[in-house]
């Protein structure tokens, strides 16, 4: 097993509709030896000689080591990659980057995890609940989004999970709530020693507070941040940049993908997400000076 | 048949071959190293590096348009010390032969950064990016006035170490480039990087805004080659002794090999990296199958040819049409 990414053609063995998403299997067996639970697959869309240069990034659902090595990823089609994508058919091939990325940091000891996903975030979440099963972990499921098509998996984690907790906004699966309103309760209930996240941005922010109030560490995915912002997700193009505290305290611009996706939640400054924090290193002097920095 | 020979040269500067990576495209290297080996590379261009750190601007940064990409960055970089403590004793390391790329907001910066790199081993050519906003005029682009780029050009000049060519990068949005790259070559620049990226915007639909935070952004990709070859050609033709790295959309192996025509001695990869990582070796590979089949012995020998009048051209240049290979991957990746 080698830790650096690989390039390759990769042939779509499935393209499957579940729920509002569409669920992409590719044989890719040098990625699929390679992938640790949290790290994404870069894929080119639009076909060899497209107009669309930007890599679209998605996090992997599962791994299977059949069909020699498969790797599944989740997705919406929302725009028109993606909706390429989605009218892939079986033995098509794409280029495929991966896996990227840092993984989740997985606990040593056997402790009761809770895992919070959000939307298509939540299938990421899967791959992390197996390793984490295997180590005799606890892992306990919290699954949200907008309606009920809209939550990724929630019965695959009624039968994997310890418990799950679905919520939709309108009630039509599971609780009508947030993930944050129930996120107390479920924290307490399950007596969580550990709050992992992978979803929308206002999701992992809610994650990482909520920990926070408990004194839980947080591992939280920036994925879908990464998806709206990334263009290469190797590292080079500097375009899915955020800003987090460092070890020192020091506030730095750190990239999504290569830095991530996944990061510790508590070093992450969410409500500067879209800005230079003026504290942050390097940011522009000019704001340093009227915010009475150092000029 | 035998394959092209691959060396070029820019000015003083020997290479085995005519592949860059352009600059702010490649990264600290580090990102593309664990993709292919780095000395395969003509040589590694460096992000543009900055008197002090900067973060940059907020995202977003970046917006997809047809076969282009749109990015307004703010120059994000860990600033000279950072650079020359970190990045490139790195790159030293692996044997990669480094040309600096160097940005500043004023002409005493500029002198700043080519005085910092003096003493520095591992460098194997300065690039200045001239299309920096000169805080001394009004924000307006050095690279858009003759006697502005020239002041860059000669404080990086004169404080850089004798010997290290110095490349001006000069910027395509100006009434007559050619009067630029003069004024360039005037004040010492012993070649030229044609082009960087050409502003343009784009507005979110969705938003109703603009799509980049900063508004306008700088245009790079495939969508921009024609410009890019059209800067080439123009100054070539006024400047033949001057070496040229072309810039701009290159994609494949026959897309250097235009550069080449038009002018440059060298090409550099830029946005294509963004899309594939292993671009280089492939469009190395490529160019090098381009030359063999069209007979051509040398990278040196095609390089401003398009410059001849009809008819000079040997008519042996025209490539046999390629033979199809089955793709032995295929058979190979198939589930069983």
């Amino acid at each position: 097993m080698s830790d650096t990414p690989v390039q390759t053609s990769a042939t779509v063995l499935t393209v499957r509709q579940v729920q509002d998403y569409h669920a992409l299997t590719l044989v890719a067996p040098a990625i699929a030896e390679r992938f640790r639970p949290g790290q994404f697959v870069a894929l080119a869309v639009g076909g060899e000689h497209t107009a669309r240069l930007v890599r679209r990034c998605f996090g992997v659902y599962e791994v299977k080591p059949d069909y020699g090595g498969t790797v599944e990823l989740v997705f919406a089609d929302r725009e028109p990659g993606t909706a390429w994508l989605a009218g892939r058919r079986s033995r098509d091939r794409l280029d495929l980057v991966g896996p990227l990325g840092r993984p989740f940091r997985l606990p040593r000891d056997p402790v009761s995890c809770l895992l919070v996903g959000g939307g298509p975030g939540g299938a990421a979440l899967f791959a992390l609940a197996d390793t984490l099963h295997r180590r005799g972990c606890q892992v306990h499921f919290v699954l949200g989004g907008p309606s009920g098509g809209q939550v990724f998996g929630s019965r695959m984690a009624r039968r994997i999970g310890d418990s799950a907790t679905v919520t939709t906004e309108d009630g039509s699966l599971g609780e009508k709530a947030t993930v944050r309103d129930v996120l107390p309760r479920v924290i307490q209930e399950t007596g969580a020693d550990v709050v992992y996240g992978c979803g929308p941005t206002d999701l992992l922010r809610s994650v990482t507070q909520v920990a926070g109030e408990y004194g839980l560490p947080s591992q939280v995915s920036v994925e879908s941040f990464l998806r709206e912002t990334g263009a290469c997700g190797i590292g080079v193009c500097m375009t899915c940049m955020l800003p987090m505290h460092g070890e020192d305290g020091v506030t730095r611009m750190v990239r999504a993908c290569a830095d991530g996706p996944v990061l510790r939640g508590d070093r992450v400054r969410w409500g500067d997400l879209g800005t230079i924090p003026f504290d942050a290193l390097g940011a522009p002097r000019v704001l340093a000076v009227a915010e009475g920095g150092d000029a | 048949m035998n394959t092209a020979l691959m060396e070029t040269r820019l000015g003083g500067l020997e290479l085995p071959n005519p592949l860059l990576t352009a600059s702010g495209c490649g990264g600290t290297g580090r990102e593309l190293a664990q993709f292919f080996d780095l000395n395969r590379l003509g040589a590694f261009v460096t992000t543009s590096v900055t008197a002090r750190p900067r973060a940059g601007r907020p995202t977003p940064r970046m917006a997809e348009t047809p076969s282009g990409l749109l990015t307004a960055m703010g120059l994000p970089g860990p600033g000279i010390e950072g650079f020359v403590e970190r990045d490139l004793p790195w790159l030293a390391e692996q044997g990669v032969r480094t040309i600096v790329s160097v940005a500043g907001n004023s002409v005493e910066e500029f002198g700043e950064l080519a005085r910092r790199l003096r003493g520095v081993p591992g460098i194997a050519a300065i690039e200045v990016n001239v299309a920096c906003p000169n805080v001394e005029d009004r924000g307006r682009m050095f690279a858009w006035h003759p006697g502005a780029a020239a002041a860059v050009v000669r404080a990086v000049r004169t404080h850089a170490r004798p010997g290290v060519p110095v490349l001006a990068k000069l910027a395509p949005d100006v009434t007559d480039i050619v009067t630029i790259a003069l004024a360039c070559v005037d004040a010492g620049a012993d070649g030229l990087t044609l082009i960087n990226t050409i502003e343009g915007l784009a507005i979110d639909t969705g938003t109703l805004r603009p799509a980049l935070t900063g508004v306008s952004g700088g245009l790079s990709g495939p969508a921009l080659r024609p410009v890019a070859l059209r800067c080439v050609y123009q100054v070539h033709a006024a400047l033949p002794g001057t070496p040229i790295v072309g810039v701009g959309g290159v994609a494949s192996g026959l897309d250097a090999l235009e550069f080449l025509l038009a002018g440059a001695s060298a090409v550099a990869v830029g946005t294509t990296l963004f899309h594939d990582p292993t671009a280089v070796p492939r469009i190395l590979r490529e160019l090098e199958e381009a030359l063999t089949a069209r007979r051509i012995a040398r990278v040196a020998d095609v390089v401003g040819l398009a410059h001849k009048p009809a008819g000079h051209v040997p008519p042996q240049v025209r490539p046999e049409p390629p033979v199809p290979v089955p793709d032995p991957g295929e058979a190979k990746e198939k589930p069983s």
